[in-house]
């Protein structure tokens, strides 16, 4: 019985899990710490938000992580469906409440941004509401998960919600071009280079290279206890057997 | 018994589970009606909230309407296949020739014609009661005419999503509403145009809200079949 | 080969494994009994044969080719008799079942016919609401004339039916299996007498996670 499924024995993920997870962790202690020191030491003011622009350091790494990891729980939701891989399911599931947490992180920092820069602590404009879309998203696919008593229904049902809701990632992303809004377009990612300076620049992506691997490592841990909660159970199921 | 005597056509078996719902739905005696009774209470119940100065109902009416009509169609989505689920219809409706995709068209067309269709009649009332300019009411029920069916087809993948789950009805506003946002923002977009006075700035919104709903058609069926397979898993 | 088989079959539901490793096979005039104690996966079994379930390992063939290929065909050639009884309860007997013979794109030639073999032509203008559970079962049953399908796969057909019920059911399973359908059927009951043979599944310990190391 040791190989029922040919992946569903998720041995060997724990093991690579258990080998890259020390990595993961010394490699985003070291990114946050470097980044967050040129972050809010070592680079200028702004001439037009002044100090408050350092928020940006959290706010942009943490917007860009709420859409990639989106778009994770839409490649695994996608794996998941057709291949039917059980550890794709478990990825989704670990997933969705980090991107939940990003996303809030987002929509906080942009708010205690918004205030200083426009006045105003929140605004309806594209932007903003999409990305409002995106934690609803998020909040309802953790809800889906857990709201069957089989987590199997639980998980392809909030597959298919993921999978329909990925829509709005490019709305997120093309929001700034397509409408006329407050929230400023975009300044790294551009078909003509960065328009940012190098000071600021090399920070930001620090951030968010720190962001992306803060992710992993947490990603892993909450796969492997997902993991270690289903062997609970199977134990559990196998008592009541005798 | 081969497999030509039982696939002559997609349209008869359409029609008939078409015919089937809307008949089940008069018999049950007027789940429409409740549905356009409580579309129009709830956007009567504003005034009363904010006052029954004209010009203030004129600026929110549009939005009052969009918002109940779109309560209305989420509150009524949520039985579309929940019935058919728990006696079991369901599972027979996915052994037929026909793809589960258009069973769902079916079934969505059954809905928006006894709950969508209703609320555009209702609409004009709502009109007059929020003194709507008579420029408006062309435009608005345009609108509802293209906004209602994305609302009976979104919410079906809801509905479809959330059939056996705890806590059916909230988790399905939580799913949905934010896929209604969309529908809303152009929705009300057309009634503002109109009322400002300019026939042209009302087309775009217009062809946004027609986009949306073709691109529900094709997406929404796949995924609220995807949906009532694993439910019946 | 012809008739319809399932190979190393292995059903995983809810984390549980339900069973592993079972074959079965069943030829046209064939019936076949699944056998065995509540909870060792009859209905899992049949919904696999229906193809509600994927099964996790094995695979299940009609004429050697597996049903997964396309599944609307072989919901085609199947007729499922579950639990429920599929009834909507304000719509009269004749337009319950007229209702299935028509969304499977057959007429509704055989409703009658069907509704009076299986002795509630009388219930044909009443609204299921006024049936009996016995009554409901037999409408429920009546799909099998009323859609003529090669394959019958059946969850205990013959609950809430009296003696006589019992009987005709027992009956038009016979007269299906001469003309080369197919009966599969999960039940305590011994029906068919000699004509069925007998798959019976055993209880299994397990896991999706098979070691628990």
């Amino acid at each position: 019985m040791a190989d029922l499924h040919k992946f569903a024995n998720p041995n060997r993920f724990v093991r690579i899990a258990r080998a890259v997870l020390p990595w993961s962790n010394i490699v985003t202690a070291l990114l946050l710490i470097s980044g967050l020191y040129l972050a809010l030491f070592n680079s200028p003011a702004d001439y037009q938000h002044g100090q408050s622009v350092r928020i940006m350091y959290v706010h942009v790494p943490s917007a860009w992580m709420s859409m990639s990891i989106y778009s994770f729980l839409f490649v695994a939701s996608l794996v998941a469906l057709i291949w039917r891989h059980p550890l794709a399911h478990l990825a989704a599931r670990a997933a969705a409440p980090i991107g939940a947490g990003f996303t809030l992180v987002t929509l906080v920092t942009g708010s205690l941004w918004g205030k200083p820069g426009w006045g105003t602590w929140w605004v309806w404009d594209a932007r903003l509401t999409s990305v409002l879309v995106l934690f609803f998203l998020y909040l309802g696919h953790i809800a889906l998960t857990h709201a069957h008593d089989n987590p199997e229904r639980g998980a392809k049902a909030a597959a298919i919600l993921a999978i329909v809701g990925f829509v709005n990632v490019p709305i997120i992303k093309y929001s700034v071009d397509w409408w006329n809004t407050l929230h400023q377009g975009a300044s790294v990612i551009r078909a003509d280079g960065p328009s940012i300076d190098g000071s600021m620049l090399t920070p930001l992506l620090l951030m968010s290279l720190a962001f992306t691997t803060y992710f992993v490592s947490v990603l892993l841990i909450r796969i492997q206890s997902e993991i270690n909660a289903r062997k609970i159970q199977a134990l559990q199921l196998s008592q009541a057997a005798g | 018994m081969t497999n030509q005597t039982t696939r002559n056509g997609t349209f008869a078996p359409m029609l008939a589970l078409l015919g089937r719902d809307l008949r089940l739905s008069l018999a049950s005696g007027g789940d429409s009606a409740m549905v356009v009774v409580f579309f129009v209470l709830a956007a009567i119940l504003f005034p009363f909230g904010v006052g029954p100065e004209s010009a203030v109902l004129t600026r929110i009416g549009s939005g009052v309407i969009w918002v109940t009509a779109l309560l209305a169609v989420l509150l009524s989505v949520e039985r579309l296949f929940l019935a058919d689920y728990e006696d079991g219809s369901l599972e027979l409706l996915a052994l037929t020739p026909l793809p589960m995709e258009f069973l769902v068209l079916a079934k969505v067309a059954a809905h928006w014609l006894t709950t969508g269709l209703p609320l555009l009649v209702a609409t004009p009332i709502l009109g007059l009661l929020y003194h709507l300019p008579p420029a408006a009411f062309g435009p608005m029920i345009l609108a509802l005419m293209l906004g209602t069916p994305t609302l009976s087809l979104v919410g079906a993948i809801g509905s479809a999503l959330t059939l056996g789950s705890r806590r059916g009805g909230v988790l399905l506003s939580l799913l949905v509403l934010p896929l209604y946002v969309p529908v809303l923002i152009f929705g009300t977009a057309v009634v503002d145009a109109a009322i400002s006075g300019s026939g042209e700035t009302a087309k775009t919104p217009i062809m946004i809200l027609a986009a949306l709903l073709l691109a529900s058609l094709a997406l929404a069926p796949w995924a609220t079949a995807a949906a009532v397979r694993q439910a019946l898993e | 080969m012809s008739g319809f088989e399932g190979r190393d079959l292995t059903c995983i539901r809810g984390g549980r494994l339900v069973f592993e490793g079972v074959n079965f096979a069943a030829s046209p005039g064939q019936a076949l009994l699944l056998r065995g104690p509540n909870g060792v996966g009859k209905s899992s079994l049949l919904r696999l044969m229906v193809g509600f379930l994927v099964p996790a390992a094995g695979t299940i063939n009609w004429d050697g080719t597996p049903i997964s290929s396309d599944r609307d065909a072989h919901g085609a050639r199947s007729v499922y008799i579950g639990h429920l009884d599929a009834l909507k309860l304000s719509l009269t007997g004749a337009q319950n079942l007229s209702f299935w013979a028509r969304i499977n794109g057959h007429g509704k030639d055989h409703v009658l016919a069907a509704l009076e073999r299986f002795g509630i032509l009388h219930l044909a203008d009443i609204p299921a609401q006024l049936m009996s559970a016995g009554q409901r079962k037999r409408l429920n049953l009546a799909r099998l004339i009323a859609v003529p399908s090669p394959l019958w796969l059946m969850d205990e057909p013959v609950t809430s039916l009296d003696a006589e019920g019992s009987e005709l059911i027992e009956d038009i399973m016979a007269v299906h299996l001469d003309a080369g359908g197919i009966v599969i059927a999960a039940t305590h009951q011994d029906l068919l007498g000699n004509r069925a043979t007998e798959l019976r599944l055993t209880p299994v310990i397990g896991s999706e996670y098979g070691d628990l190391a």
